[in-house]
């Protein structure tokens, strides 16, 4: 027993999981910016890294069991690991993607479908009146377009 | 949605008026806006009328697996005809107002354009 305390703390390990923890915590930061929502680089980064740093870990933990640590929690956390890369591969590269096609939706060339519907202080606004309005209250002339925005809602 | 607020006088300056539309009452709306400093114009449709007229529905997609709008960009010249449509495939990925401001712009020199 007195042999197996004399040996290093494989810190490796640790930091390799801390790295993928905070690359999938780490989404709801990230995704604030479209440069790393579009594609979540920066988390794959992380993610990387982490990899890195538990295969380093694996590696001595294995490979001098006499200096290193972590034969048990080695495996355990490189597992941990690969569930949650799992878990945010299958978000962003199959959940975010689970959207009806809309083959029906307006296309480019045809007259967009009239509406009347209450703003923000219920008040009535038709596409008509919007495209009839200033485009801002600091302007007097008619808007040029309207760009109409379709989002899921804040609920 | 922050993207389009911070190019606002931007867009504004061309004459485009900016519009949000989701499944939102206009009390959500209302606070949602104060809370994010949004300026432009939020309409509510609740009953996914408008959203199903222009086949963005997302059926269950919402709170409780209510219907929801999937995301999607309009720019409608002052005839009210469609100029530039952005249909995204991901939830995460969604128009930039630089996009919105080339399809304009294009339209402008009286070009047409579609970003699908």
């Amino acid at each position: 027993m007195s042999a197996s305390t004399k040996r290093n703390w494989n810190w490796s390990l640790s930091v390799g999981f801390l790295f993928v923890l905070a690359g999938f915590l780490s989404y709801p930061f990230f995704a604030r910016f479209p440069i790393t929502r579009d594609f979540p680089w920066a988390n794959f980064l992380l993610f990387g890294v982490g990899g890195i740093f538990l295969l380093v870990g694996l590696v001595r933990a294995f490979g001098k069991p006499q200096t290193y640590r972590g034969k048990i929690v080695g495996p355990i956390l490189a597992v941990l690991s690969v569930v949650v890369f799992g878990f945010f591969s299958y978000l962003i590269f199959y959940e975010l993607r689970q959207l009806p096609s809309s083959t029906g939706a307006p296309h480019v060339g045809e007259k967009a479908p009239v509406f009347t519907l209450p703003d923000q202080d219920n008040h009535q606004v038709s596409l008509a009146h919007l495209l009839s309005a200033p485009a801002s209250s600091a302007s007097t002339a008619k808007a040029n377009a309207v760009l109409l925005i379709f989002y899921r809602g804040f609920w | 949605m922050r993207s389009f607020q911070e190019k606002l006088s931007e867009l504004e300056s061309r004459g485009i008026r900016v519009v949000a539309l989701s499944v939102d009452v206009p009390e959500i709306n209302r606070r949602q806006r104060q809370k994010l400093h949004f300026t432009y114009t939020f309409l509510s449709d609740p009953k996914v009328e408008v959203i199903r007229r222009y086949d963005l529905l997302h059926a269950g997609a919402g709170p409780q697996g209510t219907d929801i709008a999937r995301p999607a960009e309009f720019l409608i010249d002052s005839n009210g005809i469609i100029r530039w449509v952005n249909l995204t495939e991901n939830i995460a990925v969604r128009a930039r107002p630089e996009q919105v401001l080339k399809a304009f712009d294009e339209m402008e020199q009286g070009g047409t354009t579609a970003a699908q």
